[in-house]
């Protein structure tokens, strides 16, 4: 094979991979697009693609005055921003005497966090349900983000980066006079900012998300988050035009959506720092 | 060495409190609860056995279920792994539209479950859908995708895998990432053709990812359908019936918790197995630390 050769099918190779890759891309957006068309066009057009079809804003506010949509919105903001909270403080501790104090029975009970990784909480659909009864927390917001406010991912995550910190600085923080809290705050949780950032997105994308458990545990609407309020709207048989459904549909994943877009390499490496452990 | 002691107690108490309290021990109690039967009013609780269990074997909808969620694991797992290696090789090779690429192909893991439902619904519309549409160009027929028994299973698996793909692709980019340069450059010069390198380099190279994304896919394709909400309900004919929204359907709208109960030990018994072997056999060659 002379190098010409290689060169032309080096880049016929080329070629068809990229197109490939763009097909692939194309088939990928296709749902999204078709969408994002059907809601920023008139009910007319929902099926009936010419480009000069004229433009329309009308179907989000027809969508939002036809469901308590800003009520959810702020259902799931408060879940999302509770839920975090909680797992951050939660796990922090926790991974902080997994990565750095000696003491019985630590194997057991690490093993014990790992294995929910495995089973969810949101398997365990009717005894969890049983408990929010038992504690009167049935149809709360609370309800929905408890079972996760410990998460064995979160700290999983966060004791692998504590034992790449130096014991060092820790001894330093202590003979400064640091307690316990202020090495945390000086030392640990400042070096574990990027651990921090990437848990932040995957769970609060993940419980933006979620569905089957906030359907069970709550019913009226000053509880619902985003996901059972939509799945609510869009179930009923009162014969919902598509392109407001699907500017619902857009709305309820716009934030998330909005914010992927504006972040995406720093979305994309959380998500691939999450993945590696 | 006692101090450290306390300080765990007090560290660790509040998670390990709701870790158990919503993990370990409702896990615990669905195992006891299978042998019971289902308390009615006044009428507790009272031991029957392995009678659930019993009752499930003859129970048409949950075996249909388990044979839908076994199709369903068995098309979407390798399908969504095989598209997500496909999609990191393609953007790892930085060619043309680099971050438009990786863009559509990540996109839909923002997404909820229910908005990709919504989505995918007006898909498969029959006649007015895009797929349709698209067939009516080529003269074929309509068809009505999700209301035919033979064809719906597939359409809701079709949608797990677009919701899959692009997260996985993240996990496999990042490990071609760690590939050494060296490496590639040590194929070429061994005249090594891009094929031959991708089987003997990159693909054992990327083994532990692919374990680690397998048992990721596996607890999907039991956790992951809440876009059968939309799409379904688990018809026609309990033809998109899965285990977890069976269990759902169960529990919650007919009450019956003790069918329920044993039909989650199914899934517990399954993920457990996975956790035992992750334990024994994948911690050996993924390396955590």
């Amino acid at each position: 094979m002379t190098a010409q050769d290689t060169s032309l099918a080096a880049r016929l190779d080329r070629v068809l991979m990229t197109f490939g890759a763009w097909l692939l891309a194309l088939l990928w957006i296709l749902p999204l697009a078709y969408a994002v068309w059907t809601a920023f066009h008139p009910s007319a057009y929902e099926t009936n693609f010419t480009l000069t079809a004229p433009l329309t804003l009308e179907n989000f506010p027809k969508a939002w005055v036809q469901a308590p949509f800003a009520r959810y919105f702020l259902n799931t903001m408060i879940l999302v921003a509770m839920t975090l909270s909680a797992q951050l403080v939660l796990s922090t501790f926790a991974a902080y005497a997994f990565a750095r104090l000696k003491f019985p029975g630590k194997t057991i009970l690490f093993t014990l966090v790992l294995l929910q990784l495995m089973v969810t909480p949101d398997i365990l659909l009717v005894k969890n349900y049983e408990t929010m009864g038992t504690l009167g927390l049935v149809d709360s917001i609370l309800a929905i983000g408890l079972p996760y406010f410990a998460s064995g991912f979160c700290i999983f995550l966060l004791r692998q980066t504590f034992m790449t910190i130096p014991k060092e600085l820790d001894d330093a923080a202590r003979i400064e006079g640091e307690g316990l809290i202020g090495t945390l705050w000086r030392v640990y949780i400042p070096l574990a900012k990027p651990t921090y950032l990437a848990f932040g997105l995957v769970s609060v994308s993940a419980h933006w998300n979620d569905f089957l458990w906030p359907l069970i545990v709550t019913n009226s609407v000053e509880t619902r988050p985003l996901t059972v309020g939509l799945s609510v709207f869009s179930m009923t048989e009162s014969g919902v035009e598509w392109s407001v459904i699907n500017a619902a549909t857009l709305m309820t994943s716009g934030p998330l959506l909005v914010g992927f877009l504006l972040f995406q390499r720093q979305f994309v490496q959380s998500f691939m720092r999450a993945g590696i452990k | 060495m006692r101090r450290d002691w306390i300080y765990a107690l007090l560290l660790l108490l509040p998670a390990m409190v709701l870790l158990m309290g919503f993990t370990h021990i409702p896990a615990i109690e669905t195992v006891i609860s299978s042998f019971f039967s289902t308390p009615h009013g006044r009428r507790p609780a009272h031991f029957v056995g392995i009678d659930n269990y019993l009752y499930l074997l003859e129970d048409d909808v949950f075996i249909r279920s388990c044979w839908n969620n076994l199709i369903y694991a068995a098309i979407t797992i390798p399908a969504s792994i095989i598209i997500a290696l496909v999609m990191a090789l393609f953007v790892h090779s930085r060619m043309a539209g680099l971050s438009f690429l990786r863009m559509a192909y990540f996109t839909p893991t923002v997404l909820p479950m229910i908005a990709v439902g919504n989505i995918w619904l007006f898909f498969f519309t029959p006649s007015f859908g895009l797929i349709d549409q698209i067939r009516a160009l080529f003269d074929l027929p309509a068809q009505n995708w999700m209301g035919d028994p033979d064809t719906v299973l597939y359409t809701v698996l079709v949608v797990a895998v677009w919701k899959n793909a692009g997260f996985f692709m993240i996990f496999y980019l990042a490990a071609l990432q760690t590939i050494p340069e060296p490496l590639r450059e040590a194929a070429k010069l061994e005249g090594a053709g891009r094929w031959t390198f991708f089987r003997r380099v990159t693909l054992p190279l990327i083994m532990p990812t692919t374990l680690f994304i397998l048992v990721n896919a596996i607890i999907n394709s039991v956790r992951l359908i809440d876009h059968i909400f939309i799409m379904t309900l688990g018809g026609p004919n309990n033809a998109s019936r899965l285990l977890l929204y069976h269990i759902y359907e169960t529990a919650f709208e007919y009450w019956d918790t003790a069918s329920a109960s044993a039909m989650t030990v199914v899934i517990l018994f399954v993920l457990s197995l996975l956790a035992i072997g992750q334990f024994f056999w994948l911690d050996r060659k993924v390396h955590y630390k």
